[in-house]
């Protein structure tokens, strides 16, 4: 890191993988003729590989904790899916990166966003009360659920008072995480996602491997199959354009026919009672703004105290997700339109009892913009589906294991703890300390074997204390040779073997930041 | 107990100890070099979006020579498309090109504020093929933080920061313009 990344003759990044390189792909390009990047574009053009078989997600078993480290190397062992993934994602990194170093003010702005999520999350119930009093005075209707069924069955209420038969939504994961569209297909009510990327994920009945980029484990030709198969387009044709162009044309008629509309919210604002939905389809301001009827999950721990506040948020989360300065739509919905109807479900599922565990409350300030995966070195080698969870990757580690602790028991060992994660996070949460947690927590009730606790003690002792272990690290290069091998491995079977262990980094972020005072003082 | 209440009260229960105050928001300064309007076109276009500037009346043929359906949102542009609060929104999927007024511009990111009572229906800004918005070149905030302070985000139903046209690149990662929405998006700063 000292020397910064390798560059190429373009100037930037050399690719992980060279053979990917390309001349240019027919993406969107500027007035001047330019090639641009914003959006989740590649910041150079990818050679499409050759088709190969789509290797699938986890098995999952009703009983048995997650095989994470099976499926991953079915992932890896499709080695076109797997290095175009890497690649992709990486250059995800590599563009927030960029956009990083533009902002002089990027550690303040962590710093703010942090804080301001610390003091939402110390005084949730007031802000609580307050979005509610201000939304209901606005006209939205509130709703609660305690549960994810609760959720599903009070916005079935909602549809059905409405003889609502055809819901048309926007990506969502609490909607992913409470099951909302099995359920409602289980009612009669067809439900069809307007995002490509989680189209092309229902349509092929697999869950979203990534929270902003739900397909991007899938390579154009496995794109070109599934809609082949269910949209009935040319299987021969597997030009991104005409795919992208043939669901935009089939959806569209779904849209305007939908009689009701579903999306999230990225920020929930207590001042004014308004809920912000940042998109870079539009498809979220369709599903709101064509059906007369417009229902929005919100997660609690979404809220924020004040417009203002957005000022900071608005600012990080697209950079820290996808590297562009900002996604195409930001919309602000304070109440329902001339004629409309709208509905808002704060949804628990978990949150508040989070919310009451020391260790583990500061992972509710997440605000899902994938950065910590885009980073991680396992999950870019591993895929999103091969965790086998609603939400995949480092936060996904500390995430799931709240949800059901003995299913996702193994996912807290799919971790280097390089801490990468931690660095990268917009609102820093200290990701690798909860996975490091997270493993003890396991330990102690059992949930993996008793052989391997007595190594926990050793390690415990040095990640405890933060300034011992960033010490630590820069003494040894990295945590990867200062912890015993079992907590940098998986216990059920190893990451380590062989080639999946990164390089320790010649130069670890902390020493970095020190050095350049934040990235202000870039090295010549 | 209603489900309020009990999410409510385990909420209040399990709040985290310590003071978490809420912080004061500092301004941190950016350079437009003097140019707003320059600095404006530059982050816009780098988010896939276009600008135009000249007389108001000759932008839709200029720019859109083909277009047969044009509904106008400004009284300086003539359409040919009428529309009213009471237009439905699946009435509007056939405009060419839909053109409004934005209720201010944010240098930092090339965004254009588009509020319900300028779209009439909220709709339109997304169903039209095309989205050409009317932006005074002396109606453009510096920062987003600048933005945040404007009265709208207090008034209006409904309010979102266009920043170039709809946009994807889910597959492999090869950038598209015109997902869902509009195929492309072009501010036109009037000249009079
Ligand atoms: S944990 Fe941090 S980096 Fe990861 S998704 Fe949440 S906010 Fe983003």
């Amino acid at each position: 890191m000292s020397e910064g990344p390798r560059l190429d003759s373009d100037g930037l990044p050399a690719l992980l993988h060279r053979e990917l390189r390309a001349g240019d792909d027919g993406g969107a390009r500027d007035s001047l003729g330019g090639r641009l990047t914003h959006g989740e574009a590649t910041s150079r053009p990818l050679r499409p590989p050759t088709p190969e078989p789509q290797p699938r997600g986890a098995v999952l078993h009703r009983h048995r904790p997650v095989d994470h480290d099976e499926a991953a190397q079915r992932f890896i062992d499709a080695p076109r899916h797997e290095k175009m993934h890497d690649e992709r994602l990486w250059d995800l990194r590599q563009k927030r990166d960029r956009q990083m170093h533009a902002i002089p003010e990027w550690e303040a702005l962590r710093d703010l966003a942090s804080t301001v999520k610390q003091h939402t999350l110390a005084h949730l119930d007031e802000y609580l009360e307050q979005f509610e009093a201000q939304a209901v005075a606005n006209g939205i209707h509130v709703h609660w659920a305690r549960d994810g069924a609760e959720h599903n069955t009070v916005v079935h209420g909602i549809l059905a008072d409405h003889g609502a038969r055809r819901l048309i939504k926007s990506k969502s994961m609490l909607t992913e995480e409470t099951g909302l569209r099995h359920y409602l297909a289980g009612v009669g009510i067809e439900v069809v996602e307007t995002d490509l990327g989680e189209r092309i994920q229902q349509l092929d009945d697999e869950a979203p491997s990534h929270i902003v980029v739900p397909a991007v484990h899938k390579l154009r030709s496995d794109v070109a199959e599934v809609f082949a198969r269910t949209l009935g387009t040319d299987p021969g044709n597997d030009d991104v354009h005409y795919l992208a162009e043939q669901q935009r044309e089939k959806t569209r008629p779904v849209i305007l026919e939908a009689d009701a509309g579903m999306t999230g919210a990225n920020f929930a604002v207590a001042e004014t009672g308004t809920f912000v939905v940042c998109t870079n389809e539009g498809n979220a301001d369709l599903s709101a703004n064509v059906p007369p009827l417009h229902i929005a999950s919100i997660g609690i721990e979404k809220l924020i105290p004040r417009i203002a506040d957005l000022g900071v948020f608005i600012r990080l989360l697209s950079r820290s997700a996808l590297g562009s300065p900002i996604t195409q739509y930001t919309s602000h919905f304070r109440g329902p339109r001339h004629g409309g109807e709208m509905h808002v479900v704060l949804v628990d599922n978990g949150r508040s009892a989070r919310l009451g565990e020391p260790q583990f409350w500061q992972s509710l300030k997440c605000i899902r913009c994938g950065a910590c995966m885009n980073t991680c070195p396992v999950y870019r080698r591993s895929g999103g589906l091969s965790y086998g969870a609603t939400y995949s990757g480092p936060i996904g580690l500390i995430l799931d294991p709240t949800f059901d602790r003995r299913r996702y028991s193994t996912l807290p060992f799919a971790s280097t703890l390089n801490g990468s994660c931690t660095n990268v996070c917009p609102v820093k949460i200290n990701i690798h300390e909860q996975i490091f947690a997270w493993r003890k927590v396991l330990a102690k009730s059992h949930d993996i074997g008793t052989a391997k606790q007595g190594l926990m003690k050793a390690a415990g002792a040095i990640l405890a204390h933060p300034a011992l272990y960033r010490a630590a690290i820069a003494a040894a290069d990295s945590a990867l040779k200062v912890l015993p091998a079992f907590l940098v491995a998986n216990p059920l079977n190893s990451w380590t073997r062989g080639r999946d262990m990164p390089a320790p980094p010649r130069e670890t972020f902390h020493q970095w930041h020190h050095r350049t005072d934040g990235g202000r003082k870039q090295a010549p | 107990m209603s489900s309020r209440d009990t999410i409510l009260s385990a909420v209040r229960a399990n709040r985290p100890a310590g003071p978490h105050p809420l912080p004061e928001l500092p301004i941190f300064p950016l350079d437009d070099s003097g140019d707003r309007v320059a600095f404006f076109r530059q982050s816009l276009e780098g988010m896939g979006g276009r600008s135009w500037i000249g007389k108001a009346v000759d932008a839709v043929g200029a720019l859109f020579p083909q277009a047969k359906v044009i509904a106008s949102l400004v009284p300086e542009i003539a359409g040919n498309r009428d529309m009213t609060a009471e237009t439905r929104p699946r009435d509007l999927a056939d405009i060419d090109v839909a053109v409004v007024r934005a209720a201010f511009g944010v240098a930092e990111t090339g965004s254009v504020l588009l509020i319900d009572q300028a779209l009439v229906v909220n709709a339109v800004a997304y169903l039209a093929q095309h989205l050409l918005v009317v932006l005074e070149p002396w109606n453009i905030m510096l920062t987003m933080k600048e933005a945040y302070q404007r009265p709208e985000f207090h008034q209006q139903r409904y309010a979102s920061f266009h920043t170039g046209p709809s946009a994807t690149a889910d597959i492999e990662g090869i950038l598209i313009h015109g997902a869902q929405g509009v195929r492309s998006l072009t501010v036109l700063f009037p000249e009079s």
